[in-house]
């Protein structure tokens, strides 16, 4: 439908800063741990120590008498907890195998009993209380997934690799490696479940209410109707909180058992083995190019490890297949099982740990070629996606690497390794592409149009922190000319029509459009009131030649002075309200998105300071270019770039979870232990969007932003720290001791 | 954790007399506690005594109260301008969040992060349950120590503050049911051997009241270098504590002390004695690193220390010379 409505302030677009920022400055958001019910009581896991292996006994007789112990759960005494049907996409769990199960343990820190309590004091002791004894195993948790003797398979085939890899003229041949990393979102998991007859009530920390409550429904034996999931506010997930964890349906069980509402909060020790975490990854890399810098031949064997009870694949290939111009390519990938908890997708999820491998063997060719780094990858540009023969939809690849080497100064750049100094620094200077996947889904929204001047849309989808509460609003804003104090917009709940789930960078591009519909519907439904109310100061007019603007009704050869307030229309015509509700499709089944290869394109350019004295390295500038559609608010836009950036620093320089290979424990799970960027080690960050409109995606020409700017980082400092100090990092992070082997010893 | 009783104690005579464990700040022993490491059954709080100044003495070294916070020591204008070293070893320190809370006699108590002895599963931890062996042997120990470790304990003595105060040849005061005595730094603290659990020279119910540094050496330059791997919020993987004079290019006073890589604030009488009279030149200063770090004994993943160690202390002697 066409909009009928001006858009005044020109809304969309512009930096405005988030509806939501008060109530989370001021300490009034409701996240899920922050909901206490009358006669609430708490729940404590109690987790193995082993991670492999029986439960031989479990002796709960102390912690049931301890003070204020309601019930102590374990596999002896739990009711059935119904598994999930297996790739159901609508009901999606993390962790297939159900909690409590059987006395079988598959990892460090598996729960093996839950404590519930009067106080969260009582039910902590009462778990230290609990007396476990096993029947341990030898856990593997090794690092090295090679030598690996399973079945590969083939993600994507073109020409013939081998024999245009053995004929290059020019070939890198490496593997390369990523770690574990733990998702570690500030606000812990949580969930807070409470029954009320056969019907519970989740105040949940998800990045997906809907699949939340259809899972839950699932492995409760219930009747969807029966579960409604409430989030309204999350305190970040990366991925982490995407499905349902095993503590989730513990304390709906629970609560079933004690009839009193059950609070669960995952702690952050605990977040570092039973909720998920970038999968460690082992990528070979055959490149190879003709003299002159072409490409002619690309293989990628990537292998991930997962869990013993699921196959989790981080799709290392995501990329791969599309990024270059190259005839013969080939990708496969296999899985390694560990006795590690469930894998689960984190910002970026294959791409990611997929381009540091591709983008630093990409670094290693220019460097074979004698070739600049971004001449390699502009040579090599791809007209079409030539894994399946599709057009981009927009890709500005391109444009992103001129602009980005212009930025950044690339042309000042001296590519003998540590030819560069600043302030008796020697400077390493990086650089790589990225890209991302551009989707969009279905969604479902209402809008409505109040007596009382207001105007509401509500989505079950929620704002995972990104801002979506704001870009419902900026679209609220640009239909009804009202200011963001006349718009509500209720997210994170799931009596409220179906949205997405948040992850894929797809919430935006897919939102956009349902509550553009719905609000349409809506302001159209007003114009015809306002046309046929008797006695109402526009009756009679053609509803056709009505407009909304500055919340006033008016006709369009007039001002909007000239018009109505809407509410007085709706009070004139009796009416509480109008609304109209919006769904729409996803774009697989839209003709116009049908056919055409989506996806955002970045560079990523780095800039580190090598001390070589001290073999002290510090990541100091990075540029970055995004092409990722048309932004709708680059002030939430640039704030997702900016913290992938720094997440980038974490993950090519800090961040690992390291197991125990004796017993398999993840062995720093703390924000101690567990290095992750902090202020000071943030460089400074130069963020550009190109603000290229995508229309095959949706009619506003959004796609998202919240991974993409994850994606290139670490091959660009990679990249950066060999040109600084001569060592090639195959395997992230890159460690004081890897730079200890640079032959250089002064600046 | 269990329950514990909880007074507060109003006079320093009062808290040395008392059956308990004393809490400053809290930052270490109430984390532990929450770990179940610790667990005391009665805690005196002293946050409350009269020992939070700092006070040039008439010698002209300073007195500094056990309850002077690290941040109010480390912006202190005194200790900014004559024991640089210490000021710069508290604020490389921990977070503004814990340095606002920690006391200096907190801080010299502090215990280590060693991942092994914060987690009770682990029944192997001589530090914890003496002879029982020791889990980071063979386990996850890049962070551990490298000097005056033994088949029982290689655990980081985690503090930066003790490593500038060793540099310093500070002296620790404590009042307990004896009465009181003084322990030079260098004796305070003690080599894990087979009894990793006694860490320090302090007798039940002594209580640190002050701690006292010897006036500066006015021709001194003093030199705090700490590395790791992110540039704020983490230990030292080695850190160095310098105090030099020179005169005609030579060396006349030297106190080097290092962290992140001894079981206890790590002073280098080697280093010392390989530099005193030579001239401050990087080939002296590398010797002095070499006899450093010669009984290094490095364990499966924290090799890397010995050479960075090395460094660490060449850098920081050359900016004491320079
Ligand atoms: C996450 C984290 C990171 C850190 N990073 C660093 C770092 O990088 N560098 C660093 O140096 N430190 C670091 N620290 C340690 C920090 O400096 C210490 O925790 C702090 O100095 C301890 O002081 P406190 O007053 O809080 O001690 P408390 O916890 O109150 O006490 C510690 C011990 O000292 C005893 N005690 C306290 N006062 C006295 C007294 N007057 N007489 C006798 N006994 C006493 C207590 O009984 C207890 O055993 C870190 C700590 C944490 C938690
Ligand atoms: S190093 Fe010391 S503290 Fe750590 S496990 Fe061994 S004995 Fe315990």
């Amino acid at each position: 439908m066409a909009s009928t409505t001006a858009s005044p302030h020109g809304i969309i677009g512009r930096p405005v800063p988030r509806i939501d920022g008060p109530l989370k400055t001021t300490g009034t958001a409701q996240y899920a741990a922050d909901f206490h019910l009358p006669g609430m009581v708490f729940a404590v896991p109690v987790q193995a120590t082993v991670a492999k292996g029986t439960i031989r006994s479990l002796d709960v007789t102390a912690a049931q008498a301890m003070p204020g112990v309601l019930e102590v759960l374990h596999h002896g005494n739990v009711e059935r907890i119904y598994r999930a049907v297996p790739n159901d996409p609508n009901a999606t769990v993390s962790e297939t195998r159900p909690p409590l199960e059987d006395n079988r343990i598959y990892y460090w820190g598996q729960y093996v009993a839950l404590v519930v309590a009067e106080t969260l004091e009582q039910a902590t002791a009462a778990a230290a209380a609990v007396k476990a004894e096993y029947s341990a195993e030898t856990p593997q948790v090794s690092g090295e997934l090679e030598p690996f003797a399973g079945t590969w398979h083939t993600v994507s085939a073109r020409g013939k690799v081998d024999e245009a890899f053995d004929a290059a003229a020019v070939k890198v041949d490496q593997t390369y490696g990523t770690p574990v990393e733990t998702h570690n979102p500030i606000e812990l998991h949580a969930t807070v479940a409470a029954w009320a007859g056969d019907t519970v009530t989740f105040y949940e920390s998800t990045q997906g209410v809907v699949n939340h409550r259809n899972a839950m429904a699932q492995i409760l034996g219930v009747p969807r109707e029966n579960v409604t999931v409430i989030t309204k506010f999350l305190g970040s997930g990366f991925g982490g909180k995407l499905f349902p964890w095993p503590h989730c349906a513990l304390a709906a069980v629970a609560s079933r058992r004690v009839q009193r509402p059950v609070k669960l909060v995952v702690t952050r020790t605990m977040m570092f083995s039973n909720v998920g975490h970038r999968p460690l990854t082992e990528q070979r890399f055959r490149v190879g190019a003709s003299a002159d810098g072409k490409l002619v031949a690309l293989r990628q064997d990537a292998l991930n490890h997962t869990s013993m009870v699921d196959n989790f694949d981080e799709g290392c290939g995501e990329a791969t297949p599309y990024l270059y111009s190259v005839p013969n390519l080939t990708v496969t990938s296999a899985l390694v099982q560990r006795n590690v908890g469930s894998p689960m997708a984190m910002r970026g999820p294959g791409a990611v740990p997929g381009l540091f491998a591709m983008e630093s063997a990409m670094d290693e060719l220019a460097v074979a070629l004698k070739m600049d780094p971004v001449e390699l990858r502009l040579k090599n540009d791809a007209s079409i996606d030539e894994s399946n023969g599709q057009k981009f939809s927009s890709r500005h690849l391109r444009e992103c690497l001129e602009t980005g080497s212009a930025k950044f100064g690339w042309s000042k750049r001296t590519p003998a390794v540590g030819s560069m100094r600043r302030d008796g620094k020697v400077l390493g200077w990086g650089m790589a592409a990225a890209s991302w996947g551009a989707y969009r889904f279905g969604c479902s929204t209402t809008v409505e149009l109040g007596a009382d001047g207001k105007v509401r849309a509500r989505c079950a989808t929620q704002d995972v922190g990104t801002g979506l509460y704001t870009i419902f609003a900026q679209v609220l804003a640009e239909k009804t000319g009202l200011p963001f104090e006349r718009i509500e917009v209720l997210l994170g709940d799931t009596t409220m029509p179906e949205g997405p789930l948040s992850g894929g960078s797809w919430s935006t591009a897919t939102v956009l459009p349902a509550v553009a519909g719905a609000a349409d519907g809506a302001i159209a439904s007003l114009l015809q009131i306002a046309a046929s109310t008797p006695g109402a100061k526009l009756e009679g007019a053609d509803a056709k030649t009505l407009r909304l603007t500055e919340g006033r009704v008016h006709r369009a050869t007039e001002s909007a002075a000239q018009g109505v307030p809407f509410e007085t229309v709706l009070q004139a015509a009796r009416l509480n309200r109008v609304s109209a509700d919006s769904t729409s499709g996803s774009a697989f089944e839209d003709p116009k998105a049908k056919g055409l290869s989506m996806h955002s394109f970045g560079a990523q350019f780095a800039e580190v300071e090598w001390e070589p004295g001290i073999a002290r390295l510090r990541v100091s500038r990075v540029v970055t270019v995004i092409d990722a559609g048309r932004i709708i608010n680059p002030r939430a836009g640039a704030n997702q770039i900016k913290g992938a950036v720094v997440m980038g620093v974490g993950m090519a320089m800090l961040e690992e979870t390291v197991y125990d290979p004796r017993n398999g424990q993840p062995i720093n799970g703390n924000l101690a232990d567990y290095l992750m960027a902090t202020c000071a080690d943030s460089p400074e960050i130069d963020v550009t969007f190109l603000d290229y409109p995508d229309y095959a995606l949706n009619s506003y020409g959004a796609r998202g932003i919240g991974e993409i700017g994850l994606a290139g980082v670490a091959p660009a400092i990679a990249s950066a720290v060999y040109h600084a100090t001569g060592v090639r990092v195959r395997k992230l992070p890159i460690r004081i001791e890897d730079l200890l082997q640079s032959e250089m010893r002064e600046a | 954790m269990q329950s514990f009783s909880y007074s507060k104690a109003q006079t320093v005579d009062q808290a040395a007399g008392m059956d308990g464990r004393f809490i400053g700040g809290g930052t270490t022993l109430v984390d532990l506690m929450k770990q179940g490491v610790e667990t005391p059954k009665t805690l005196v709080d002293i946050t409350g005594l009269p020992l939070s100044s700092v006070e040039t003495l008439p010698d002209g070294g300073l007195k500094i109260g056990a309850m002077v916070r690290n941040s109010d020591l480390a912006h202190h204008e005194t200790v900014k301008a004559q024991y640089a070293v210490l000021s710069e070893a508290l604020l490389s320190g921990a977070s503004p969040q814990l340095r606002n809370m920690a006391t200096t006699g907190g801080n010299l108590l502090q215990r280590t992060r060693c991942p092994y002895f914060r987690d009770t599963s682990y029944t192997n931890c001589s530090k914890r349950n003496p002879g029982s062996g020791c889990a980071a042997i063979g386990g996850h120990n890049r962070m551990m120590a490298i000097l005056g470790t033994s088949e029982d304990c290689i655990a980081t003595h985690p503090s930066d503050m003790c490593v500038a105060l060793t540099a310093l040849e500070a002296t620790i005061h404590v009042q307990g049911p004896k009465g009181d005595r003084a322990i030079a730094i260098a004796d305070f603290y003690k080599l894990p051997g087979t009894t990793p659990n006694v860490e320090n020279a302090l007798e039940p119910g002594e209580l640190i009241t002050h701690v006292t540094l010897p006036a500066p050496r006015k021709a001194s330059k003093q030199v705090y270098l700490k590395l790791r791997d992110r540039a704020s919020y983490e230990f030292a993987l080695a850190s160095a504590a310098v105090v030099a004079e020179t005169s005609g290019g030579h060396i006349r006073f030297v106190r080097v002390a290092l962290g992140g890589v001894g079981t206890r604030p790590w002073r280098s009488h080697e280093a010392e004695a390989a530099l005193m009279g030579k001239p401050a030149t990087a080939t002296h200063f590398r010797a002095a690193a070499e006899a450093a770090l010669k009984e290094a004994k490095p364990q499966s993943e924290n090799g890397f220390k010995v050479e960075l160690a090395k460094r660490c202390i060449v850098r920081a002697l050359t900016t004491a010379t320079a």
